[in-house]
């Protein structure tokens, strides 16, 4: 199955990004093979609309589900539609979240943070 | 003549004197152009008696037209549309209103409607208007625009900016013939003042400032100003009694004739063209 992950950096050991919209790049994984493909996020340094942008990207690369720290409104309702499920991510790799996500310990997003959340964090 | 009344720091006294000094002039109309909390009413305590609606352009998607190829997604610079499942989600609030995603759409399934995000109020004898975006509008252009259309052309506008250096500021002192920046001595003052005269002067704009709580032991503002050559309109001290005055919604201008004088004084110096 392919997930996507939030992430500070390209590849599979860096860190997990907590936040989404802002997020530097999404890890797009095969959960079986842990095959991936590192997309830069273009919606970080966006004026306003990130976290829709980045939900669009990722449903674009049909995902099933992301892993990340926080979640916005308007990106929870895109990807909600596109039937993405939101898990909580771990402060870790995004290998190792990945392999908590295969052993089913990664729980459920279902609440957002307040719009612009994330604006003010630094990874 | 246009004379726009703004600060960079809040709290300074825009309103004090934008209202000030349209209650001192006779041939004046105050204009609030800080339309996230407009309070300029409280002191001239105006009688609304005309609402105008602003209104913007948002997309509206014809679903039966539309066969979610994302193209409207892909043209919008500010991500107010996504296209998942072949099915457009519009987010009206983060739309600039610009048109892009209906011209781009190759099946014309986008038409734009119109959907408020605020009113402009009158009174009926034409010294007084303001603007109001509803609660959760991020814009405030569209409303200043409408604030502008509604100015009166005979009188002298009075425009109180909203506080800041940004877009609402830029777009309310746009084609204003002189700008007051108020100021007042402290760190903070001094910092956002610098950044104001930075953008009248960007934009050309002659200018004064008007030191605004002045005390004789803060000589910060004055020294500044010496050396950019920047006038000093105007010093109202740092007294209990202006500040107990406002708290109840008056202005130093309805307390006492001689603040009157100041003023009207202030607005020769501009218009005559020594500050100029």
């Amino acid at each position: 199955m392919k997930i996507a992950v939030s992430a500070t950096g390209n590849s599979m050991d860096s860190q997990m990004d907590q936040r989404f919209g802002r997020a530097a790049s999404f890890i797009i994984v095969q959960t079986e093979t842990m095959e991936f493909e590192a997309l830069d996020n273009n919606a970080s340094a966006s004026a306003g609309g990130a976290g829709i942008s980045a939900a669009q990207m990722i449903a674009d690369k049909d995902v099933k589900a992301v892993i990340t720290g926080n979640v916005g409104p308007n990106a929870m309702n895109v990807l909600k539609a596109a039937s993405i499920e939101i898990y909580k991510g771990l402060n870790a790799t995004v290998k190792e979240n990945v392999e908590q996500y295969n052993k089913g310990t990664l729980e459920k997003i279902q609440t957002t943070v307040p719009s612009h959340f994330g604006m003010g964090l630094k990874s | 003549m246009k004379i726009a009344v703004l600060s960079g720091k809040g709290g300074t006294g825009k309103t004090t004197v934008a209202a000030s000094l349209a209650v001192a002039l006779s041939n004046s109309q105050y204009i609030d152009c800080d339309v996230e909390e407009p309070n300029g009413a409280l002191f001239i305590r105006p009688e609304i008696n005309e609402t105008i609606p602003v209104n913007v352009l948002v997309p509206k998607v014809d679903e039966a037209k539309c066969d979610g190829c994302g193209a409207c997604a892909k043209a919008c610079r500010f991500n107010a549309l996504a296209v998942v499942k072949k099915k457009v989600l519009l987010f009206p609030a983060v739309c600039h209103h610009c048109g892009a995603c209906a011209i781009a759409c190759p099946q014309k399934a986008i038409t734009e409607a119109q959907r408020e995000i605020g009113v402009v109020e009158a009174d009926k004898d034409g010294r007084f208007l303001q603007g109001r975006l509803n609660i959760g509008e991020p814009i405030t252009i569209p409303i200043i625009h409408k604030l502008k259309q509604c100015m009166r052309k005979d009188a002298i506008n009075i425009l109180d900016c909203s506080p800041g250096a940004s877009c609402t500021v830029v777009q309310t002192i746009d084609g204003c013939d002189y700008c007051i920046l108020v100021t007042e001595p402290t760190p903070f003052g001094l910092h956002d003042l610098k950044i104001a005269v930075a953008l009248v002067r960007k934009m050309s704009i002659p200018f004064g400032v008007v030191l605004n709580k002045a005390m004789d032991e803060d000589q910060s503002i004055q020294t500044y100003c010496m050396q950019e050559k920047i006038p000093v309109l105007m010093e109202i001290p740092f007294l209990r009694e202006i500040a107990e005055n406002y708290s109840k919604g008056f202005l130093p201008v309805q307390m006492d004739a001689e603040w009157g004088n100041q003023f009207m004084q202030m607005f020769s110096r501009i218009n005559g063209g020594e500050a100029l």
